[in-house]
């Protein structure tokens, strides 16, 4: 084969592989919109379930959904950060920290039913928790730890050295340069974590089956009152063969927060390399 | 004629781990000059030059050993504060290093960290020393955009200026002209010579005309020793050693 039918063959199937690729994300995102667009309306959006789910719209679900992940946002973030910033600045590579690293590496590897079995055991029950909004958070924020720590360490490690030497040539100290240099300078790589965090947890079912509660539709009033996500409304909606109808409505909801929240950390992150290049 | 001495040091070794890459250098570094390192690349005058604002700590496994005295107090001793240290030396690196942020914000960036928090006064600074790294002229009207879009040169004077912002009294300046342009080089000697009247810098450079051109005093390094130090006008017509003859008139390095 020669070079140029070489080279043009790889394009042709690399281009293939990238068809199919989208290919199947609109394939998924087409199929559930064009059965749930219909049924999604304002009043959807701002009415109570009724019946089950049957009827009526999902209000205190995206209110379950809103409070569970900003909450285990609220726990994890910091920790994330705060663990990462040890990891990229501080560690010095020992026994201790590869144990680090390997506990977050595998932390990321469990299976989320496993998250949920063990959120139910040690926050519902023995923590004596029951299924609430704090214990489907807390769940929420050991799952998506990792990546946040990992996503926020790989963005430190990225902070060139000369910015760390540059900001302590000038007198700051360490912990300086890590507030003022380092972190804004990593910026985008924490909050794309993050926002891929949430993207996670706004997703997430199993786990929050388990720990947060399943039967609960009112309008929960304080932490420790079961909510509904809308992953679990989704899954008990067609599990139960309650109503598919609400059911795909539901679905595109969900999938139109995370593509929402997916464009918004792209765009974020143009608009910062945008401001720095300027 | 006699100069007060700002910076001496006494036997001064450091280690990388088992290797011993500067051996026992004693230099007296004169008050309002400029003194220029020269060396081959590995000699030991970039190694050096960070002994002297304790840029060496950031590097895993070094060690030193002897004195740096600053003003006559040693920088190595028991409890001296290291910012403090870096405050009153300054350093300026090879590549260009300014932060991503705004230009108006790289000058401020060292007077907040060191406390700073008035507008007004952060505005004087920055005007103050963007004029004294005669930059001022080129960025007055974008002292909001990012320092990333300046030109090597610009962003050279940039960091000089940042560092002129936390009022050092010693420049230390890595390579600070390898990085640019003849024309923006030619910029930065004359840059230097303005702030020899209130500074007293150190300079490490690979070119020979510079170092002539722009220095009072030269040190010739050579595999981590100090072959020779004199006046620049010495060293250049009359080097009372041989190796420094062979560097200078170009027969190795």
């Amino acid at each position: 084969m020669s070079p140029r039918t070489e080279e043009r063959l790889v394009k042709v199937v690399l281009w293939a592989v990238a068809a199919v690729v989208i290919t199947i994300l609109l394939s998924i995102v087409v199929h559930v919109m064009v059965r749930g667009i219909p049924s999604v309306n304002l009043t959807f959006l701002t009415e109570m379930p009724r019946r089950m789910g049957k009827e009526g719209g999902i209000s205190t679900v995206l209110a379950g959904t809103l409070y569970v992940v900003t909450l285990s946002l609220f726990f994890a973030t910091p920790i994330g950060v705060a663990a990462a910033v040890y990891l990229a600045e501080y560690a010095r590579e020992s026994r201790l920290v590869s144990a680090i690293r390997f506990s977050i590496e595998s932390l990321a590897g469990i299976p989320s039913i496993i998250f949920g079995l063990f959120g139910f055991v040690f926050f519902v029950l023995y923590l004596r928790m029951g299924w609430s909004i704090i214990s489907g958070a807390l769940t929420l924020a050991l799952m998506i730890l990792p990546t946040i720590v990992r996503t926020t360490e790989e963005s430190l490690k990225a902070v060139p050295s000369s910015y760390k030497e540059g900001s302590l040539a000038l007198g700051a100290t360490r912990l300086q340069t890590i507030f003022k240099m380092a972190i804004p300078s990593a910026l985008p790589g924490i909050l794309t974590g993050i926002l891929l965090g949430t993207g996670r947890a706004v997703g997430e079912t199993a786990a929050v089956l388990l720990t947060a509660g399943s039967s609960a539709l009112s309008l929960p009033r304080t932490i420790k009152d079961p909510a509904r996500t809308l992953a679990v409304h989704l899954f008990i909606l067609s599990h139960e063969g309650i109503s598919m109808e609400k059911a795909y409505a539901t679905a595109t909801v969900l999938i139109v927060s995370i593509l929402a929240l997916n464009s918004l950390t792209t765009s974020l992150l143009t608009r910062f390399r945008q401001r720095l290049m300027q | 004629m006699t100069l007060a001495i700002k910076i001496a040091t006494k036997n001064l070794s450091v280690y990388y781990r088992q290797l011993q890459a500067l051996k026992y250098i004693s230099m007296s570094i004169p008050e309002h000059s400029i003194t220029a390192l020269i060396g081959p690349s590995g000699c030991g005058k970039s190694t050096f030059l960070r002994t002297l604002n304790r840029m060496n700590d950031v590097i895993e496994g070094s060690r030193v050993e002897g004195e740096v005295l600053l003003d006559g107090q040693n920088i190595y001793s028991h409890g001296v504060d290291v910012s403090e240290i870096r405050k009153r030396v300054a350093m300026v690196f090879q590549k260009p290093n300014p932060f991503p942020m705004s230009i108006y914000d790289n000058v401020a960036y060292g007077p907040r960290i060191h406390g700073l928090k008035r507008r007004g006064v952060l505005d004087e600074i920055v005007e103050r020393s963007l004029r004294a790294a005669a930059l001022w002229d080129e960025v007055k009207d974008r002292l909001e955009k990012s320092a990333l879009g300046l030109s090597g040169g610009q962003q050279q004077r940039l960091v000089i200026a940042r560092a002129l912002a936390v009022r050092p009294e010693v420049f230390l300046m890595d390579e600070p002209a390898s990085a640019l342009d003849p024309i923006s080089s030619g910029k930065l000697e004359d840059l230097l010579f303005e702030l020899r009247r209130d500074y007293t810098i150190v300079i490490v450079t690979h070119n020979m005309q510079q170092a002539a051109r722009v220095s009072q005093y030269c040190g010739f390094f050579l595999s981590g020793e100090m072959v020779e130090f004199n006046q620049t006008k010495t060293v250049f017509t009359n080097p009372r050693d041989k190796r420094t003859e062979d560097y200078i008139t170009g027969r190795f390095g």
